[in-house]
């Protein structure tokens, strides 16, 4: 066997090492020294009794409010009344969000891997020594491979200094995982079907809307703030909600319908609710002729997708589809048939997500009022920076011509691009990671491990120690979002807003911002040229003075506001409307998806069931954590402190289950979960599937409070279905059955 | 005034916000809370029911947890609000054991702690922290001595319950179902 070229570090080794680098310890905190005097991105106002920020604990991003008590030190934050994410209040994780802050276990200095008596290890570094290293390391990648031989893998606020450091350097492959482990195949299913994606947070009406249909997504578990708050006011109104999910969800227990559908059959569902909506004369006559392409062909093609066919398929029962179908068309055009955010479960997600394009198109909600509303937005103008070196390879080469309709990159696929073989000529060797756990974010554990041997550079940006950071060369400690300015935030929504995050307190450790680093490394690169401010505050205030505002106003506000630019947030009656497809219609058949062979209309496939004694895997959200990302906030982990596997009592009555007690989860390549997890016994799920909430499971022992605390959902997923459109990579093909002690089957 | 809260079981996703807001608003200590959440589950699948609702102290018109304390420290304050003076608890747990909605912890400081309503929020107009954090609005705060007030008109609107009314304790939690 090979020895590997890298091994898992725990933190925690951290401490030994501290001992025997004495004077360098003193070096460190010289060296930050001078570098506050070059960098004030840390500057506070003093007169502020509360700052703005917007949230880093998950990506809907909502702005509030950074109170500090008596003492000067982080009480609480709230909402700010003014952001139409969040309308002044914040979900437990972004009330939480002090944990972050206060979290002993954050990473604090900057380390370097070493080795010490045949032992890998981390010592600590100054950042001057780890800006260094990084930059040699860099250099000489760009030396033997070329420049494009790096990537960047990114989720959060950083990521633009990062990604301009990493153009800069030459190199055009910038990833994050929100996409192909996430929301990619709904982009391009809604781009094929409309011209246009659903972005975020997700342009549906759900506030005005008289029908919704969830199909898996789990709104109220999944804590996207606005619309959590949308469907309660919906609930209020008496809209109908419809839920599609082979678990009893929250928004199950809401709902008028819930139907509990076999795992991995959505289609054939959505293909038969089109059938109804078709057949019985149901759907938006009007719209569909002015706007829509390929209707004709449509109808063809659902004509044997009855609901007959379908019950056979899903287990729903056919009064049950055309009821639901029903009222839907009832309520349309204010029906959301809602496309849901993780969307990669099975392979042929962007076909599935196109059927929900479809159906919406009949019910004629898209561009209406409790349908999908059209987004507006106000871009940041950011300062013109010098061209980027145009690069002679990305990860797409390594792809084999494949997954041409992504729109953004595939993080899965810069992980493909760094293992090489024998058809590819050149691979990635140098990673910089910034927020995001690669371990537990990518499917196939082993492939992103085999991607790591393979590096010669890698960077690991975070405020936790991570999985990911234990196989790092270099560990960045960043500060927390309460620490630090960062991009001001500019996303869609009905009214166009820009929010800011400021620092409300200095920045613990020796914990500094992803713009400081970047901008540090640059000088180190020589590509100061991508950072021509001296600080954020004057990059920021730059920006902020052509979109007539400043930063001295937003530190006062928070967020601001404009008007539309126009008033066309609904088409109106007969509008003409021009969408951006082929055709310049709503494309009921893709002519997108045809040109490039695949099917121009969705169809259903039969994917594989689980075997005898095995159970499908599901997974989903909890609405006090965020990815693994929450798993040891001290507030948090007060909230849950880690998940239970939900067994059907039948199932539990098989295997003898008793609630709480502990069992391993073993999946069908005889891959066993680390660490026991509790059952919890439950009629809430089917008894052909078992369901865990999403990160929890650490194995890195750091992490004092998450540390072997649940099942690891990632790690049992290793059967990935690839999207062959897109490359998103399915996760819902792996089955677990129940072992009672790690060694030995049950 | 007659202070009350009410719970809109159709609504709340049991998300905890509640619980996270109240303790950073009151500096409860973790592993501590004032107020919590509850999933009741009924049925058998697929014919299910579950309920989710946010609790807390039932701030008793005829409060166990006053009558028990041998120090005058549980008391009503304004508006009928079940407080605990601090200075005077001995931390004996009478109200502990009398409560029952379990309501009441023993601060690590000594004392008995509980829900006040967040009455330092409400002396200037504003709702308590868990009722103005709640993404879903599921929670109501207000005056049941003014016909007029939100929480008046709810409660003549909406069927609700209370929690084990059998207990006698007048409870002014209401679970709007």
């Amino acid at each position: 066997m090979v020895k590997s070229r890298r091994d898992f570090i725990k933190i925690s080794a951290l401490s030994s090492a501290g001992l025997f680098v004495g004077n360098q310890v003193v070096k460190a905190a010289a060296s930050a020294a001078d570098s506050e005097k070059q960098n004030s991105d840390y500057k506070l106002p003093s007169d502020l009794k509360r700052t703005p920020t917007y949230c880093e604990v998950c990506f809907w991003k909502c702005a509030g409010w950074v109170h500090k008590d008596e003492d000067g030190q982080i009480k609480k934050i709230t909402g700010n009344d003014l952001d139409p994410n969040s309308n002044g209040r914040f979900c437990p994780r972004g009330t939480g969000g002090v944990g972050m802050y206060y979290d002993e276990d954050r990473l604090k200095y900057p380390l370097i891997r070493t080795e010490e008596r045949g032992k890998q290890t981390f010592r600590r570094a100054s950042w001057d020594e780890a800006f260094q290293y990084i930059a040699d390391k860099m250099a000489k990648i760009k030396e033997e491979h070329g420049p494009e031989a790096t990537a960047l893998f990114t989720h959060g606020s950083g990521g633009k200094y990062f990604t301009n450091l990493m153009k800069g350097f030459g190199s055009a492959n910038v990833a994050a995982p929100s996409y192909a482990q996430c929301r990619g195949p709904r982009e391009v299913a809604f781009i094929a079907t409309y011209g246009q994606g659903i972005n975020s947070p997700e342009n549906t009406d759900i506030r005005d809307t008289r029908c919704m249909v969830l199909i898996g997504s789990h709104i109220g578990e999944n804590m996207h703030n606005g619309h959590v708050q949308e469907m309660s006011d919906a609930i209020d109104k008496g809209a109908t909600i419809i839920t599609v999910d082979p678990r009893f969800s929250t928004a199950a227990s809401k709902s008028k319908y819930w139907l509990p559908i076999k795992p991995a059959t959505d289609i054939a569902l959505l293909l038969a609710w089109i059938h109804v909506i078709i057949n019985e004369d149901l759907y938006d006559k009007k719209y569909i002729e002015q706007y829509a392409y390929g209707f004709d062909q449509l109808k063809a093609h659902v004509q044997n997708m009855t609901p007959e066919w379908a019950y056979g398929i899903t287990t729903i029962k056919p009064d049950v589809i055309r009821k639901t179908a029903r009222e839907m068309a009832k309520a349309a055009p204010a029906t959301i048939v809602h496309p849901g955010r993780h969307v990669t479960w099975y392979g042929d997600d962007t076909q599935r997500l196109r059927a929900v394009a479809i159906l919406n198109a009949l019910l004629g909600s898209w561009g209406r009022r409790g349908g999908f509303y059209m987004p507006d937005k106000k871009s940041v103008p950011h300062a013109k920076l010098p061209p980027f070196p145009k690069p002679e390879f990305t990860w797409r080469d390594a792809m084999d011509g494949k997954y041409q309709l992504a729109d953004l990159a595939l993080a899965n696929g810069m992980c493909d691009a760094t293992i090489p073989t024998s058809a590819m000529s050149r691979s990635i060797k140098g990673w910089i990671v910034n927020g995001t756990n690669l371990i537990e974010t990518l499917p196939d554990r082993r492939k992103t491990l085999a991607a790591i041997q393979n590096l010669d550079l890698m960077v690991v940006v975070d405020t936790m120690p991570m999985e990911i950071t234990g196989w790092a060369d270099v560990v960045l400690p960043e500060c927390t979002y309460l620490e630090r300015y960062d991009s001001i935030r500019d996303s869609q929504h009905r009214e166009p807003t820009i929010a800011l995050r400021m620092p409300a307190a200095q920045p613990k450790y020796e914990s500094r911002s992803a713009w400081w680093m970047a901008k540090n490394l640059s000088r180190y690169m020589g590509l100061e040229q991508y950072f021509p401010f001296d600080t954020i505050e004057e990059e920021l205030d730059h920006e902020l003075k052509q979109m007539g505002t400043s930063l001295a106003e937003m530190q006062q506000v928070g967020v601001k506001k404009w008007k539309r630019a126009y008033d066309d947030i609904y088409f109106k009656d007969g509008e003409a409307v021009e969408f951006f497809t082929n055709t310049g219609k709503i494309e009921l058949y893709s002519t997108s998806l045809a040109e490039g062979g695949f099917d121009p209309m969705p169809t259903y496939t039969a994917h594989p069931e689980p075997p005898q004694g095995y159970y499908r895997l599901i997974y989903g959200r909890a609405p006090m954590h965020t990815f693994t990302r929450t798993a040891n906030n001290p507030n948090l982990t007060d909230l849950m402190s880690e998940n239970a596997v939900w067994v059907n009592p039948k199932v539990a009555g098989e295997w003898g289950l008793k609630n709480g007690q502990e069992v391993y989860l073993q999946n069908q390549d005889s891959v066993v979960s680390s660490f026991p997890v509790k059952v919890r016994v439950t009629e809430r799920i089917r008894w052909d599937s078992v369901y865990i909430v999403h990160g929890f499971g650490h194995a890195n022992k750091k992490l004092s409070r998450a540390f072997g605390r649940g099942a690891s959902d990632a790690e049992l997923i290793t059967n990935v279905m690839v999207d062959p459109i897109m490359g998103g990579t399915g996760m819902r093909g792996n089955f677990v059955t129940f072992r009672f002690t790690k060694g030995e089957e049950a | 005034m007659r202070y009350a809260m009410a719970v809109d079981s159709k609504k709340c996703v049991g998300c905890s916000d509640c619980v996270v807001a109240c303790q950073t608003e009151n500096n409860v200590p973790i592993g501590y809370a004032r107020d919590w959440v509850r999933e009741i589950n009924h049925g058998i699948y697929p014919e299910l029911h579950t309920e989710l609702r946010s609790e807390r102290c039932n701030h008793c018109d005829n409060a166990p947890c006053v009558r028990s304390c041998p120090t005058g420290a549980s008391h009503y304050a304004e508006g009928g609000i079940v407080k605990v003076a601090e200075e005077k608890c001995i931390g004996c747990s009478a109200c502990i054991i009398s409560c029952p909605y379990d309501a009441r912890y023993i601060h690590p400081k000594g004392y008995v702690d509980k829900c006040t309503f967040c009455d330092h929020r409400v002396k200037d107009g504003e709702d308590p922290a868990c009722v103005a954090v709640c993404p879903t609005k599921c929670l109501y705060f207000g005056d049941l001595d003014d016909p007029n007030s939100e929480m008046s008109t709810l409660l003549r609107v909406r069927k609700y319950k209370t929690l084990i009314p059998e207990a006698g304790t007048d409870p002014q939690l209401y679970i709007l179902v």
